[in-house]
């Protein structure tokens, strides 16, 4: 078992809900509402789970992007929400976010290739007579064309402006990436090709990553494990091979389920989630996901589950596990 | 046979840039029939949101032009009516949902206010019908605390929960084609699951036809009838779903075919097409794929293949296939 690189724990990230004529606060949407888990330094932990769970919340969370509500986050067990505005500053380089939405995270009025180099620079890691040379290669590395170096934003498909965001990661050097649905705009043959990417400079580097995504097949293929969010919290956390193979939560088998295949002829089972989907402003008591679960007992409305190792650290909370 | 609903004849959309002439769009036909599900599939960059875009006569121009071809909708050239007739076609016969719905909704309106607008112009609802309308679109997109919602900014709403109430504006009119660009990237699957039962229910009750562009082929081969597939500009193969996936001709789709990852079948390593798309400036007279395809003869590096039919109308564009299937 190799060491851990990022600790976090009983993580919380609350966002004030405003309202009335004085703006006051007048409750909260908890995003994150204590989640625990730890990441290996050379793997990949992938989380998974619907819109609006809390996933990238607890990607910025965690190289405090965002302040945190409650908890603690470790990196090489330096506590990151202690350090102050110059310590953080130092370690900004090592950890990394490629973000959701490619467009609104590029200046529109800055060349690419200016983008990708800036950080480098303003980090004071390279001269300007050596920028260059080290954009393109990184732009070819992410497959993007050097002529595509002094180009704006707009002038690019989604696709391209999504390597154009991991291009921006990868020239820093970071030891942690935060990969926020850093695939789901490319196409295939793009994202086979970003998969394999990512994976040989893990291998080479070292690279450890946290990766958000919704499409459980690329899942399975880059994860070392994968944690399953619903409402805030982790549900299931486990191996890939465990997670694919013996979904133990309810919501993980709704979601395997539900990812198409793809092959025309293939009709299958569906676990439909019938319910309202809850807001994360007013949680569901006990099991929040009991209002869609087709399992839910009486039990599930009134006592929040434990999230509990059930062996070889596959955890799940879930009263009937 | 449902009739023709769009049909693109020879479209060519080019962009003029600093550096030359972009030619997104270059010699493109093919249809949508009434209630048809057509998925327009290809590397990023080929071309699908600029061909999407054409239609809605949204190109930005300048840099963009359309400069040849014609556009048929239900009866019409599209690229003849003027600006206030297409503006009515507009959301109301046509509705779209964009591929960046953070750029696509208006950050100072309330999401409230921009599902009420259209319904309030095409429809000539009162403002309280639009409301009620407005909740209704909400939950029928999944999305809970439909009141508080109306009354938000999109800023404070996730991206799935952006995207869905673009699907919700785009179906508010009733539209005779959808066009949904990418309309389910930022959702989960079984969100996803339920956006796509919820297209294929309108598209029957209403007889709605959809043009969905996307780059998940386990989607197009759950929801589509016919699809297309694009490289560099150009429409490379077309054909209905079963035959498209089962029995794919041209070099580009098989390996697109082969590079997605199928849930359940682990493996090492992904297979990937070697090289990248070209450079979309000053391409010459050759197949555009011919760099990357492990099929290239001599004839492909000299001349663009044209689009040739079967007798099933299985169409693609590949000199592999020349002489053995008719122009
Ligand atoms: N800056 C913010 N202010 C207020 N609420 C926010 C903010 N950012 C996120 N939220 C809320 O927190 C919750 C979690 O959002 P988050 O973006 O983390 O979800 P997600 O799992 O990444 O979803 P998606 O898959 O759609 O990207 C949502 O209910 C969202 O509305
Ligand atoms: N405003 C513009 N100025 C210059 N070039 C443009 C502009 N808009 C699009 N292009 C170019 O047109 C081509 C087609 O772009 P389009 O957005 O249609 O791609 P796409 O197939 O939708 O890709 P993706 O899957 O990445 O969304 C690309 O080469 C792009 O760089
Ligand atoms: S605890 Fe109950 S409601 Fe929650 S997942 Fe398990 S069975 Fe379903
Ligand atoms: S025309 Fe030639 S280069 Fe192009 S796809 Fe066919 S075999 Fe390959
Ligand atoms: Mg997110
Ligand atoms: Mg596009």
């Amino acid at each position: 078992m190799s060491e851990p690189l990022i600790e976090v724990k009983n993580l919380k990230k609350y966002f004030p809900i405003r309202g009335g004529i004085l703006q006051r606060t007048i409750g909260y949407v908890k995003a994150v509402d204590g989640v625990t888990f730890t990441i290996n330094k050379g793997e990949t932990l992938s989380l998974v789970g619907e819109s609006g769970c809390g996933k990238s919340t607890v990607g910025r969370t965690i190289i405090r992007l965002y302040d945190k509500t409650d908890g603690e986050v470790f990196y090489k067990s330096i506590p990151i929400h202690n350090l102050k505005k110059n310590e953080l500053r130092k370690l900004r380089p090592k950890m990394q976010l490629v973000f959701q939405d490619p467009f609104s995270s590029l200046n529109p009025r800055l060349r690419v290739g200016d983008a990708i180099g800036e950080a480098l620079l303003d980090h004071g890691l390279i001269s300007r007579n050596e920028l260059r040379d080290k954009v393109i290669e990184t732009m070819e590395i992410c497959g993007l064309a050097p002529y595509h170096v002094d180009r704006y934003p707009h002038e690019f498909s989604g696709g391209q402006r999504q390597r154009i965001g991991i291009a921006r990661a990868l020239i820093l050097d970071p030891e942690f990436i935060v990969l926020d649905e850093p695939v789901s705009s490319l196409d295939v043959s793009i994202q086979a090709q970003i998969i394999n990417l990512l994976m040989d400079l893990q291998q080479q580097k070292g690279l450890t990553y946290l990766f958000i995504s919704h499409d459980l097949s690329v899942v399975e293929h880059i994860s070392t494990r994968v944690a399953v969010m619903y409402l805030g919290n982790i549900v299931e956390m486990a191996s890939r091979d465990e997670l694919f193979d013996h979904p133990l939560h309810p919501y993980t088998q709704a979601l395997l389920s539900a990812v198409p295949i793809p092959d025309p002829d293939l009709k299958r089972e569906r676990i439909i989630l019938e319910g309202d989907i809850p807001s994360p402003a007013n949680p569901p008591k006990g099991c929040k996901f009991h209002t869609r679960c087709p399992l839910a007992k009486d039990i599930c409305r009134e006592q929040v589950p434990e999230y509990k190792d059930v062996g070889g650290g596959h955890f799940v909370a879930c009263h009937l596990v | 046979m449902a009739k023709n609903l769009v049909e693109f004849r020879n479209l060519k959309t080019f962009f003029y840039t600093e550096e030359g002439v972009v030619k997104a769009v270059n010699d493109v036909s093919f249809s949508i029939r009434e209630g048809e599900t057509v998925c327009v599939v290809g590397e990023s960059g080929c071309g699908k949101s600029v061909t999407a875009l054409s239609l809605m006569r949204l190109i930005q121009s300048p840099p963009g032009k359309i400069v040849g071809g014609e556009i048929i909708f239900d009866g019409r050239d599209i690229l003849k009516l003027s600006d206030a007739e297409m503006r009515r076609i507009r959301g109301n016969e046509i509705g779209m949902i964009f591929q960046e719905p953070m750029t696509s909704l208006n950050p100072v309106l309330t999401i409230g206010e921009q599902i009420m607008e259209p319904l309030m112009v095409h429809k000539l609802m009162t403002k309280k019908e639009a409301w009620n309308k407005a909740i209704e679109l909400i939950k029928q997109v999944g999305i809970p605390r439909a009141e508080q919602i109306m009354t938000s900014y999109p800023h404070e709403l996730s991206g799935g929960m952006r995207q869905r109430i673009m699907i919700a504006i785009a179906l508010s009119c009733d539209p005779k084609l959808l066009i949904a660009d990418e309309p389910t990237t930022a959702l989960d699957v079984t969100i996803q699951a339920q956006i796509l039962d919820l297209l294929r229910k309108i598209k029957q009750e209403r007889n709605m036809a959809l043009m969905l562009i996307t780059h998940d082929l386990g989607i197009v081969a759950e929801i589509a009838d016919y699809v297309v597939v694009m490289y560099a500009g150009k429409v490379i193969e077309e054909a209905p779903v079963r035959e498209l996936f089962k029995n794919s001709k041209h070099p580009y789709t098989r390996g697109l075919l082969k590079a997605k990852p199928i849930i359940g079948q682990r493996q090492e390593r992904l297979y990937t097409i070697p090289g990248q798309v070209p450079n979309p400036i000053g391409l010459g007279d050759y197949c555009y794929f011919s760099d990357r395809c492990e099929y290239a003869m001599d004839i492909c590096h000299q001349k663009i293949p044209q689009l040739i039919s079967d007798e099933n109308g299985h169409k693609v564009a590949c000199w592999l296939y020349e002489g053995e299937w008719k122009k």
